[in-house]
């Protein structure tokens, strides 16, 4: 959906087509193209489950598994969030994808000043142990798998999960926790930052350190194109990127002394479905190969399950639209074919009235719904890979490759992504693009159907998500409850134990677990880490 | 209108960390010939008027994506009016629900420019609005 610009005659007829990445399509492919690039089954393709992967990671596709629909939900208090949760899982959804407030994504209290009016709003609000356990409630948490939507304060949250399903009892060993914590995406893209890069950089280490050892169904981090692209990457930029965030944080533990094989198998990959159908699917084939390439050459695993790209393939916000509204529905299914095409392990869509609010149970039923009828209506699960052969995807998935593989190279050059991130050419860049596209769409060389082709449709009615004072006001009550009947003895002590492991550089994990189970809160966890590492300088560049 | 350049502070407050919008639009007013002053991240009122004081701006643009947008205008007009800033128009974009438009004028805010207003528009608008000239 306008995605590319079509160059057209005086007779409407098109002559060109460039995708965003750059790539011109042309108007018929042959087995020609594919002797021009030369292409090799074994070497560039491979049967699904073989390196390099490039068909999928599993040989049977959703042939062996559906994949696994996680939308993201939740707000207000733990208690409205456990109820919209179960309504999800009654209604089919396999794993949880928690939303949390932006004072518990920037680790502060809900009865911090600064934390005003924003109490519940975007997601739910965290404080202490005592929400999870109200959050999580009934939940069979060995079961169903929760992601963890955040990432400053990514450590914290994956204590608290812990010391819930401890308390519910469930092991470590039993729980799934899906994490996003990938600060350096929130750097470029999302802005959920709270610490400087290298400290940033470090508590991401110690939760994919900490869960490798203790956790083995945590997937401790969750690298995400996809907020690049939403911020305005191209999507070989987005795979660049992120496969170069992800070597940030390999680099940092390989530091520790592991070996890649002992942990990089855990990592997963968010990444966006928005865009030209075929850039997308030639994205995310090339993205499973390079992936795979770049864990063989670059850092010599030897374990095939190391070089598995596992993502959600999802989301698509940024094509979704003000306008007509109920067209999203219809755009977020074709994002959705687009990502069933491609071999997604999960997907999360956004819901049509997502322009404007949070969802409400009635659009993300919807999405859910959409989901479901793709896999169970339509033969998505009939073969693995079906585009896989074409002309026009292998030679344009060959194309997005070398994209992808220049992107890197930029990076490469400038040091690695810590750097390229702290000097801010990459949130430069981003935003550059950002406003070329925005200027495309208002100028029409863009298409947006409703927007600026076929406008006037009847106005949507989007039911909105009202949100009310009355649960932050509910939030702080129970927050000050809870700090007047816990054992502020237990707090203080374990606080400063955290601390001290701080200050030493030792894994904080085991330390913010017992934060956790003595009801420390978020904000006081977080200030800790704020006086040790301070806060981010935001390089001032647009 | 005098030649004097538009000075315009595009300013994110609260903790919402989209800023896609807040950089599009300061591209565009750049491009218009304003001179544009980006708050960064994660500021708080009292900071986005501290700095629209320092860099004497004609006009305060605020980005909210969170839904937070009426508290913090209420919040902005306060103190605008309490530093006696008059000559200073506040306008606001991001997203916001159509019904919210003139709970924001009544607060003070001068142009509501929800996500998807095309540049042109938003800038004729500054340009007419604008007090100092």
């Amino acid at each position: 959906m306008g995605v590319a610009r079509y160059i057209k005659d005086e007779k409407d007829r098109i002559n060109d087509v460039i995708l965003q990445s750059g790539i011109h399509i042309k108007p018929l492919y042959t087995e020609d193209d594919l002797k021009q690039i030369e292409f090799d089954y074994k070497k560039d393709l491979g049967n699904s489950g073989e390196y390099p992967f490039t068909r999928g990671i599993h040989k049977l596709g959703f042939r062996s598994r559906e994949w696994t629909t996680r939308q993201y939900s939740g707000f207000g208090t733990p208690k409205e969030t456990n109820e919209r949760w179960k309504l999800l899982i009654s209604q089919g959804q396999t794993g949880l994808n928690v939303a949390f407030d932006l004072p518990t994504q920037m680790g502060y209290d809900s009865d911090d000043p600064i934390a005003e009016g924003e109490v519940g709003r975007v997601g739910m609000a965290v404080d202490s142990l005592r929400d999870f356990e109200i959050a999580f409630k009934d939940i069979a948490l060995d079961k169903i798998g929760s992601g963890l939507t955040i990432n400053a304060v990514a450590s914290i949250m994956v204590a608290m999960y812990q010391a819930v399903a401890e308390g519910y009892g469930f092991s470590k060993q039993q729980i799934s926790a899906t994490p996003q914590n990938d600060i350096l995406k929130e750097i470029v893209g999302r802005g959920a930052w709270i610490f400087p890069v290298e400290p940033a950089v470090r508590l991401i280490g110690d939760v994919i350190e900490y869960t490798v050892k203790e956790m083995p169904r945590a997937n401790p981090v969750s690298v995400c194109g996809y907020h690049i692209r939403e911020a305005g990457a191209t999507p070989a930029q987005e795979i660049a990127y992120a496969i170069q965030i992800a070597n940030a944080y390999i680099d940092n533990v390989l530091e520790r002394g592991y070996d890649i094989d002992s942990f990089v198998s855990r990592f997963s990959f968010n990444l966006d479905v928005f865009g030209n159908l075929w850039e997308q699917v030639a994205k995310f084939r090339a993205a499973r190969k390079l992936w795979a390439k770049n864990i063989k050459e670059r850092y010599g695993a030897k374990n095939d399950k190391s070089m598995f790209l596992r993502g959600m393939f999802g989301g698509g916000g940024g094509g979704l639209t003000k306008e007509e509204p109920e067209n999203n529905i219809v755009r977020s299914a074709y994002y959705a074919l687009a990502a069933a095409l491609s071999g997604a392990q999960t997907m999360a869509l956004c819901s049509y009235d997502e322009a404007y609010t949070i969802p409400t149970p009635h659009s993300a039923l919807i999405s859910l719904r959409t989901l479901q009828l793709l896999m169970d209506e339509v033969g998505l699960r009939d073969t693995v890979d079906p585009l896989a052969g074409s002309y026009f995807i292998e030679t344009l998935t060959k194309q997005m490759e070398k994209k992808i593989v220049e992107e890197m190279a930029k990076i490469d050059k400038m040091g690695g992504m810590v750097k390229a991130v702290s000097s801010g050419y990459i949130q430069k860049e981003v935003a550059r693009q950002a406003y070329e596209f925005e200027k495309g769409v208002q100028n029409a060389e863009l298409i947006k159907i409703g927007v600026n082709k076929y406008t006037g449709g009847e106005e949507g009615k989007v039911e909105l998500h009202e949100y009310s004072d009355e649960s932050a006001i509910e939030q702080i009550k129970s927050l000050k409850e809870l700090r007047k009947t816990r054992n502020n003895k237990d707090v203080t002590r374990t606080l400063k134990a955290l601390e001290k492991a701080t200050k030493d550089k030792v894994n904080i994990m085991p330390y913010l677990v017992d934060c956790c189970k003595a009801y420390a809160t978020v904000g006081e966890m977080t200030g800790i880490f704020r006086d040790i590492f301070g806060e981010f300088v935001e390089p001032s560049i647009f | 209108m005098s030649n004097k350049r538009i000075r315009i502070l595009i300013a994110k407050p609260g903790l919402d960390g989209h800023d896609r919008g807040a950089k599009v639009m300061a591209h565009a007013l750049r491009d218009a010939g304003m001179e544009v002053i980006y708050s960064g991240l994660h500021q708080t009122v009292p900071s986005i008027v501290k700095m629209a004081i320092e860099e004497d701006v004609d006009v305060v643009g605020l980005s909210i994506m969170s839904g937070a947008h009426i508290p913090i205008s209420k919040k902005i007009m306060e103190l605008i009016k309490k530093e006696h800033l008059g000559n200073i128009i506040v306008v606001v974009g991001g997203v916001i629900p159509t019904k919210d438009i003139p709970i924001l004028k009544e607060i003070g805010v001068t142009g509501v420019f929800p996500g998807g207003t095309p540049f042109e528009e938003s800038i004729k608008f500054i340009k007419e609005h604008v007090r100092n000239y």
